[in-house]
């Protein structure tokens, strides 16, 4: 069971999208599991041989539990023992424990021991996870019979994505809670600092304008990709303050991944990742933004979007909101916030003008990073929204 | 562009918002008060409507009039002009 963020402990598998036998790629979308956040797609992150489907559908385990064995490429079942499926790349600070070690092999050898052989081929073959099968007698083996019965009580069941959803209520009472999880604990563990600048953002503005004239409406960029792409850039020069808190000291990130803090109609918010924001044309920001927003409020996001920001944007202009000091979120170092573009009087030159305006704040882990090296983030950001067109 | 009444440009206004913001009310929402003070949409939800706008009217509504659609009846009467409403 991935950890798909700091504040999730424990996850229930709704549905495998692959059976014993498989052969799976590296990214493939494997499993459906639902999270305090909602139902995440979950991506495996090695080629192999699905061996076996060790959790079943609609049970719940931690961090960490095996879900499945698999084979890697080029190994034959014979040869070697199946070993555990890397549900994904690991979170580097993520609090699990590694229980990787102490349930798999030997959790597995256990439960091999309770289970005809026969009984274990049929489930294989029927794609039952053996280990959710109970025996009819408590204390007796898993038999045919037992995993025909399952497989029976599983074609009963009702199909399983579509309606194990959870009630409106209890998804957003979970997601209080997560929410409320991680930032107690960021508050608590992570000492913050707090740095705004106003970004004279007038030649931006005015550049996307004319950018968006040229294009019909399907084409528009919103105002916050261009910011996007700054923040990206500059933080490729400011390594202290894109990557990971662990339990060994701070792990800078060599890449990019923009974490985009989303509200959700009714409350709750997520912020997964925009990978390698940094390397991004403006199309292609505006692309990922969009299908990222429409699978956050109406759809599924996938595991690695969840586990992956190496750091967060959040972006309050559109509530109106001058300036946001932001919580960061755990284990990342450092949180951007936007508020909105305003046009407010500038002295040039000894002359009053009117800009637009934006102010840019910053929240960084002081564990981390200074106020030096933060407030000359904050200048990079402004000096690359000077000249916009270098942005696309 | 074919001539649409004000009465299906609200209709189609209406749909668009209820797709965008399926809890907004439409018996609820004040003709002339901006619609992003009762209705919880950003700029992105806004985009889409202006896009969905353009495919269910047939109008290309450039950045600079957005200004205009800002309240129901702002709506209404800029897409009727745009569209040749009778």
């Amino acid at each position: 069971m991935p950890s798909l963020g700091a504040d999730m402990d424990a996850g229930t598998l709704v549905q495998w999208m692959i059976k014993p036998g498989d052969a799976v790629k590296r990214g493939q979308v494997v499993a459906v599991v639902e999270t305090q956040k909602g139902a995440i797609d979950v991506e495996i992150w090695e080629d192999g041989t699905i061996d076996q489907l060790v959790v079943g559908a609609g049970k719940k385990v931690p961090v960490g539990e095996v879900l499945a064995l698999l084979h890697a490429a080029g190994e034959t079942a014979a040869a070697s023992p199946a070993k555990p499926a890397a549900g994904l790349r690991p979170v580097p600070a993520a609090p699990a424990k590694p229980r990787v070690e102490a349930v798999s092999p030997t959790a597995t050898g256990m439960a091999r021991g309770r289970t005809t052989p026969s009984a274990r081929k049929l489930a294989d073959e029927l794609g039952i996870a053996i280990d959710s099968v109970r025996p009819a007698d408590p204390d007796g083996v898993v038999s045919r019979a037992d995993v025909e019965r399952a497989a029976a009580a599983r074609k009963a069941a009702p199909a399983p994505a579509a309606e194990l959803k959870p009630v409106v209520a209890d998804w957003h009472a979970q997601m209080r809670k997560a929410i409320a999880a991680a930032m107690s604990r960021s508050k608590r563990e992570i000492p913050h600092y707090y740095l705004a600048t106003d970004i004279d953002v007038t030649k931006v503005t005015d550049w996307l304008a004319s950018e968006n004239l040229k294009r019909g409406v399907a084409e528009r960029l919103l105002p916050v990709v261009p910011l996007m792409k700054a923040v990206a850039l500059a933080l490729r020069e400011m390594p202290e303050l894109n990557g990971f808190w662990t339990t060994e000291g701070y792990k800078p990130s060599p890449a990019v991944h923009l974490g985009m803090a989303i509200a959700l109609r009714g409350g709750g918010l997520v912020a997964p990742a925009i990978h390698d924001a940094d390397k991004k044309g403006l199309d292609q920001l505006m692309a990922d933004l969009r299908d990222l927003i429409t699978r956050v409020r109406g759809g599924r996001l996938r595991s690695s979007e969840m586990s992956d920001p190496t750091v967060t944007l959040t972006n309050l202009g559109d509530q109106g909101v001058e300036g946001v000091f932001a919580v960061i979120y755990p284990p990342q170092v450092a949180i951007i916030g936007l508020g909105r573009v305003t046009d407010r009087p500038r002295v040039e030159g000894g002359a009053v003008v009117t800009r637009k305006v934006l102010t840019a704040t910053l929240a960084a882990d002081h564990r981390v990073s200074d106020g030096h090296r933060g407030a000359v983030f904050l200048a990079t950001i402004g000096r690359l929204l000077q000249e916009p067109e270098k942005l696309l | 562009m074919t001539a649409r009444t004000r009465e299906a440009i609200r209709a189609a206004i209406f749909a668009v918002l209820g797709e965008i913001a399926p809890e907004a009310d439409p018996a609820a929402i004040g003709a002339d008060r901006p619609l992003r003070d009762q209705i919880d949409i950003d700029s992105f939800d806004f985009l889409n409507v202006i896009i969905r706008l353009h495919e269910t009217l047939g109008v290309d509504i450039p950045e600079k009039d957005y200004a205009e659609l800002l309240t129901l009846n702002g709506a209404v009467d800029y897409l009727a002009r745009r569209c040749g409403a009778s």
